[in-house]
């Protein structure tokens, strides 16, 4: 499936939060994941399906004042 | 001298808080903030960069929230809604953490506070559990209402954010301070050590920090200087100051000058 992750596109092989969260490197990183605006806790990363077309937003901390 | 700072239920022994951001490095940044003594640490939040190496480092692998208070901030947010889904975001990034730096900025230029959206992004805040620290204007009325919303801190400029130009209007502050119930932390402006002196002078809580330390020549030895100017300027606020007089006033006996 197609999705816009972090506003590009990516082509998802699995189903899950969790599939995308590995596929792109970022599996046991301190992140947080919103799908279509909504947050998904980390609990629910691994049985949170997506669908094509979903737009999705993973960040995490950096440097800030 | 035991005098904590309270914040939101929780005590530090520290009233400078520092910002991450602009350093060299995280080496540095762990250093300056492990110099300036520091308790409180902000952070922003921003995209991952996808496609990254599985072992780029990561903030919160030097500053960890373990040791640390980490206080998420939303710079870069320009109304309430994108603010209060970035404290949403924080949140969910520290396992339910929900201490966090509102800012709401009006334009690029001034960094300075939109505060109808400030209010609103607080109010929703507020509501949704959030304890909100919130930076602000020096305008006392607008820190009243902030506080009287259930904002936990009240952080007003000094002076623009990244200027340095220290405290332009210390009268301001003053009535800020005098007023309030909940601590006074100038958040932005500080450039020196005698800046940070002054704010504490004036008798606020904390000064909040980041360019002053991270743009010096030697960030980790200004972190020093700031933890001492915080200190000093602390305690030369407990200790009162001498009152002023427009003549002199001799400190040495007139009586029993040689003659």
């Amino acid at each position: 499936m197609k999705l816009t992750v972090n506003g590009d596109t990516v082509t998802l092989d699995g189903a899950t939060v969790a599939d995308l969260v590995t596929q792109l490197n970022l599996h046991g990183r301190r992140l947080a994941v919103e799908v279509n605006r909504d947050i998904v806790p980390k609990s629910e990363h691994a049985t949170c399906s997506l669908r094509d077309g979903d737009v999705v937003e993973i960040v995490h901390a950096i440097g800030g004042g | 001298m035991s005098d904590p700072l309270h914040i939101a239920g929780k005590s530090y022994s520290s009233r400078l808080l520092i910002g991450t951001g602009k350093y060299k490095d995280f080496d540095e940044t762990r250093d300056a903030i492990e110099a300036s003594g520091a308790e409180i640490v902000t952070v922003a939040i921003r995209r991952t960069n996808i496609g990254q190496n599985a072992d780029e480092p990561n903030l919160l692998d030097f500053v960890t929230p373990d040791k640390y208070t980490i206080l998420p901030n939303t710079a870069g947010c320009f109304n309430a809604e994108d603010a209060v889904r970035t404290c949403k975001l924080a949140r969910e990034l520290l396992d339910g953490h929900n201490l966090v730096k509102l800012e709401v900025l009006g334009d690029q230029k001034t960094l300075y506070p939109n505060i109808a959206h400030t209010l609103r992004a607080a109010r929703e805040l507020v509501d949704d559990g959030f304890q909100v620290m919130v930076y602000t204007n020096d305008d006392p009325i607008v820190a009243q209402e902030l506080e009287s919303m259930g904002c936990v801190a009240v952080m007003p400029l000094g002076s623009l954010i990244g200027s340095g130009l220290g405290i332009l209007n210390p009268h301001s502050i003053l009535l800020i301070k005098e007023q309030a119930r909940v601590p006074i932390i100038v958040d932005a402006g500080v450039g020196t050590p005698s800046d940070s002196a002054l704010a504490m002078e004036l008798g606020c809580d904390g000064v909040l920090m980041n360019s002053a330390i991270a743009h010096a020549k030697q960030p980790v030895l200004m972190a020093s200087a700031m933890k001492k100017a915080i200190e000093a300027g602390r305690e030369g606020f407990l200790a009162g100051r001498m009152p002023k007089r427009v003549y002199a006033n001799p400190s040495s006996p007139a009586e029993g000058l040689v003659s």
